[in-house]
């Protein structure tokens, strides 16, 4: 990784013609949760309040660097997202400031889509009002579940209740878009409190759910109770069963992606499309042209390159052909469109008509030339992933 | 030219039992005659593999010449000959016994005569030698020698007061065996002066030096003026050098009747100069053989393959190499749908195959995975045609007469508060009762004919544990019988799986396809369907198990934008299907095959 940052020409140069988006990670959380493994920490961890303090400005100073090492050939961005972390651990202020400087640095499509993550116990009436009015056009709640034991084992400190009442805070301050993340699988959790968890999330008319299961990760707390038995790992067999009841609750908002419902974010579609992206802040991935990079991980590594004018990124790789082959099949499949078969070889294609036959892949999208996961296809999509890029 | 003289020769050999203090008798003798000094000693001198060390068995035979001062005063020339002591390797056994005019019977004074060695005893006395009794590891604080000599002395019917009494540890009588031996030991005869007659009774291949034979001469003298003759197979060869072991090879001008030593005679391959061939000479070439001369023939085969199917060839090029020393080692190609590309390996037995094995992976880095040992059947089909098989692939379809498998006479030496569970083992392996002795108040010899093909299978381990290690075991080779023998095949999603097919007793093929079935079931990870696993004898089922399909193969969580990540894990997963074999459709990692295969395996008997 070049300390300017900069990019070559081939990366560069069909900028503009794919939607580009801009993506902020604030790696700050209130607590850690068992289960996760992001790149975030806390105030603690980063001796006192300071670096949390000035992430604004930090962010700030990425963005403009993003802006010279882009150069003329920016375009105007069509998705922002800011995730984490708890991006509302940051005043509200922050977030309209950085939303800001994008304007002011790239300029924002005039229907874009504008999201940030938040945390149900981190916001409030004033608070969603304020993000409404700076330009945010879409908030994602870490609901997790309804169920309080639920989310005592995930470590999620809101109330039950409280994300339903967020999402109704966010709608009223005039937000037209509203997703309810949950997580499903954790242990102890029966049928039916993920059942209670689905209908709580519809009673208050969300645009968009995500439902993704708990992964168990090494180097989590969670991964360490596990280990040593004191919790049990979830059981394959009862997350497919769990998966099986989100798309049943959710398919009036239908699927478009494996783990989302609803009307789909477009900055996440841009992820699996394999559009191109800046991402802001520590552990941010980027991807431009087949050039996909990283920034440094610790929020004080990465104040520390800002300041001395230099890029953050930690790595980089830049894809051959045959590596973006295998992502577009690895990402695309994923989604409720599929991917065209013309990106599979002979035994890829070969493995295509065997899914068919199994019941992996929806015929009539095969015979349009085109590979679709059906239900059963969804819940083993990575088994067929392996065998598509044969 | 000098000769040693005749009357002043003394070969023997010696037959123990493992552990029973052959080598380390062997180690005092070098030090007390001299030819090996203490700076010089390490243990175990003559057992030159290091898998022979590590084991303390010994798998090629040795022979030393020591010079001995004996309590007439006079000197004689002793050539003791270190014999292999496992059932593997009975015919070596009795060439070297063929070799010798007597032989020294050592029993650990701890434990009593073992099976093996009573085996050998036999043997001995067959061929005539002159037995010397003597009991090892007197110091040993559990030694009953009064009760072994008893016991020997009823074997062998002498009188217990004969038996020695040593300690091949601490050196205690070991000088009283040096002269036990010229005393009672006959000189060889022969004469010098009638054509050359000597027996090759080991054959090694030296990288250097090309193939050594190590041989005991009956009649006349060799020596590199001559040209040599191999009487079995009339082959001539030249004679580059001739000599004898004392205990590093030593040039002489000959060696002449009655003597023990070596020749190098100029062949590639062990195959040119066997164990238990006369070797002669062309300008006089004595007209009989010395007799006993036999083929090796393998007795269990067993596939081997490369772990990493691209070390075929380096697999083959190891087998080449060992063959260069072992007559008894035949191999062939073969492939198998599960496990690719390996040999068809035909060995003496499961202790010989253990150290090819062994051999294969230590000397020559090889990774290997081999299919459960098998013996040879002799298939009768209804059109009169008769078929070999070596492998369970190789069973033919059509209608069979009769199917004949080899039995063996065994002997099973054991404490006799175990001969009912031993008899129970025996019955349950088709063993039919041939006889029951006691060798003394407690120690029982039972006579067996069990079929080979259960003696291989797991039967020395079920002795050992039916018998807290107290029971020892030696069979041999007698002949064929008919029996009720089925082929029972694995099946995966109804593909047949070679590697499990087993040939078993009509009676056992149930709980073989059962004990497999469950097996496999528990070593096949579940797959994007249901996998049934059956075992069938033709096209009838016996046993069916299934594997249920897997329904979450996914992984549904939110990666942001680390799109690396998943391709990289992507790319392990692939890794990690690289290295399953396919059996149909069914993904069968290539530790199933290993477990599949491994467990039930037995460890060869020693």
């Amino acid at each position: 990784m070049p300390t300017s940052g900069a990019l070559p020409t081939v990366a560069l140069d069909g900028l503009g013609k794919r939607p580009f988006g801009l993506y902020l990670h604030v790696p700050f959380c209130a607590t850690r949760c068992g289960y996760c493994d992001f790149n975030t920490y806390l105030g603690a961890e980063l001796g006192g309040g300071a670096l949390q303090a000035g992430y604004a400005d930090m962010a700030l100073a990425e963005l403009r660097f993003a802006r010279s090492v882009l150069g003329q050939a920016c375009p105007q961005v069509d998705t922002v997202f800011v995730g984490g972390g708890t991006p509302t651990l940051l005043p509200a202020a922050d977030l309209a400031r950085l939303l800001s400087a994008v304007r002011a640095e790239f300029g924002l499509a005039p229907e874009a889509e504008v999201t940030t993550e938040a945390n149900p116990d981190s916001v409030d009436e004033r608070c969603l009002a304020e993000l409404r009015q700076a330009g945010f056009t879409r908030v994602s709640f870490g609901m997790q579940s309804a169920v309080p034991s639920v989310l005592r084992v995930l470590d999620r400190t809101h109330t039950a209740g409280r994300p339903q009442q967020a999402a109704k805070e966010a709608f009223s301050a005039g937000f037209e878009q509203v997703s309810l993340d949950l997580i499903y699988g954790a242990p102890g959790e029966s049928d039916d409190d993920w059942r209670a968890s689905l209908e709580a999330a519809l009673i208050t008319g969300p645009t968009h759910v995500s439902a993704y299961s708990l992964i168990v990760e090494d180097g989590t707390r969670l991964g360490r109770q596990v280990a040593r038995g004191l919790l049990p790992a979830p059981d394959d067999d009862v997350l497919a069963d769990r998966y099986l009841l989100a798309e049943q609750a959710l398919s009036d908002l239908g699927w478009y992606e494996v783990s989302n419902w609803g009307e789909p974010c477009r900055h996440n579609l841009g992820y699996w499309r394999g559009a191109d992206w800046w991402g802001v802040g520590p552990g941010a991935h980027s991807h431009v042209g087949g050039m996909r990079w990283w920034n440094v991980r610790h929020p004080q590594a990465y104040a520390d390159r800002l300041a001395a004018g230099h890029s953050p990124g930690a790595g980089r790789e830049q894809l051959g052909a045959e590596d973006r082959r295998v992502e577009r099949i690895l990402l695309e499949v994923r989604l409720r469109d599929g991917l065209p078969l013309r990106l599979l070889h002979a035994a890829g294609l070969a493995a295509a008509v065997r899914h068919v036959e199994g019941g992996l892949l929806e015929p009539e999208a095969h015979a349009a030339g085109r590979a679709v996961l059906t239900l059963r296809g969804r819940l083993l999509a990575d088994a067929v992933v392996r065998d598509l890029v044969d | 030219m000098p000769t040693t003289d005749p009357a002043s020769i003394r070969n023997f050999c010696i037959i123990a039992h493992i552990d029973h203090g052959k080598s380390t008798l062997a180690d005092r003798m070098l030090q007390l005659t001299g030819v090996v000094d203490a700076r010089q000693m390490r243990a175990q001198y003559l057992d030159k593999m290091d898998i022979e060390r590590e084991r303390g068995i010994t798998i090629k035979s040795q022979n030393v010449r020591l010079p001995w001062t004996a309590d007439d005063g006079r000197a004689y020339v002793l050539h003791m000959i270190d014999t292999p002591g496992h059932v593997d390797f009975t015919y070596e056994v009795s060439r070297s016994l063929a070799a010798c005019e007597g032989t020294l019977l050592l029993v650990d004074a701890a434990q009593g005569i073992e099976a093996q060695t009573l085996a050998n005893l036999y043997l001995a006395l067959e061929n005539d030698l002159h037995i010397i009794p003597v009991l090892n590891k007197i110091d040993l604080p559990a030694a009953q020698p009064d009760k072994y000599a008893e016991e020997i002395a009823k074997i062998i019917g002498c009188d217990a007061s004969d038996v020695l009494r040593i300690s091949a540890k601490t050196g205690e009588g070991v000088p009283d065996v040096l002269n036990a031996i010229v005393r009672d030991i006959p000189a060889p005869t022969g004469s010098v002066d009638s054509p050359a007659r000597a027996m090759i009774f080991d054959s090694v291949y030296d990288s250097y030096r090309g193939v050594i034979t190590y041989v005991r001469v009956f009649d006349g003298q060799l020596s590199t003026k001559d040209r040599g003759l191999m009487m079995s197979t009339q082959n001539a060869h030249e004679i580059l050098e001739v000599g004898v072991v004392s205990p590093e090879m030593t040039p002489t001008e000959s060696l002449s009747a009655g003597e023990v030593g070596y020749v190098i005679p100029g062949v590639k391959n062990v195959r040119q100069a066997r164990v238990g061939d006369t070797l002669t000479t062309v300008r006089n070439t004595a007209t009989e053989s010395l007799g006993g001369y036999r083929d090796p023939r393998p007795m269990v085969f067993s596939g081997l393959y490369p772990l990493d199917g691209s070390e075929y060839p380096a697999l083959r090029e190891a087998l080449d190499k060992l063959r260069l020393n072992d007559a008894a080692l035949v191999y062939e190609p073969e492939t198998s749908l599960a496990l690719g590309f390996g040999f068809r390996v035909g060995f003496l037995g499961l202790l010989h195959l253990e150290i090819v094995r062994e051999r294969l992976e230590r000397e020559h880095g090889l990774a290997l995975i081999s299919t459960a040992p098998n013996v040879v059947y002799t298939v009768l089909l209804e059109t009169g045609e008769d078929v070999v098989v070596t492998n369970p692939s190789d069973w033919p379809g059509g209608k069979i007469a009769e199917i004949r498998e080899p039995v063996a006479k065994a002997m099973v030496l054991l404490p006799s508060d175990y001969v009912g569970t031993v008899m129970e083992l025996c019955q349950g392996r088709r063993g039919v009762l041939q006889g029951m002795d006691y060798l003394s108040e407690d120690r029982v010899e039972l006579r067996y004919t069990l079929p080979m093909g259960e003696i291989i299978f797991d039967f020395f381990d079920q002795l050992k544990s039916r018998t807290k290690g107290y029971a020892s075991l030696d069979y041999e080779m007698s002949g064929e019988q008919a029996s009720d023998l089925v082929k029972v095949d694995i099946l995966l999603q109804g593909e047949p799986v070679d590697a499990f097919s087993a040939i078993v007793h009509k009676d056992k093929a149930y709980a073989y396809g059962t004990n497999m079935a469950t097996k496999l079931r528990e070593l096949i990870p579940r797959q994007n369907f249901e996998v049934p696993i059956q075992a069938a004898i033709g096209a009838r089922v016996i046993a069916r198990e299934n594997i249920r399909a897997i329904r979450k193969d996914v992984l549904a969580k939110c990666y942001g934008g680390d799109i690396t990540r998943k391709r990289k894990l992507l790319e392990k997963q692939k890794e990690g299907k690289k290295r399953m074999k396919m059996v149909g459709r069914v993904e069968v990692p290539q530790e199933a095959f290993i477990a599949a295969l491994s467990t039930g395996k037995e460890s060869a008997g020693k």
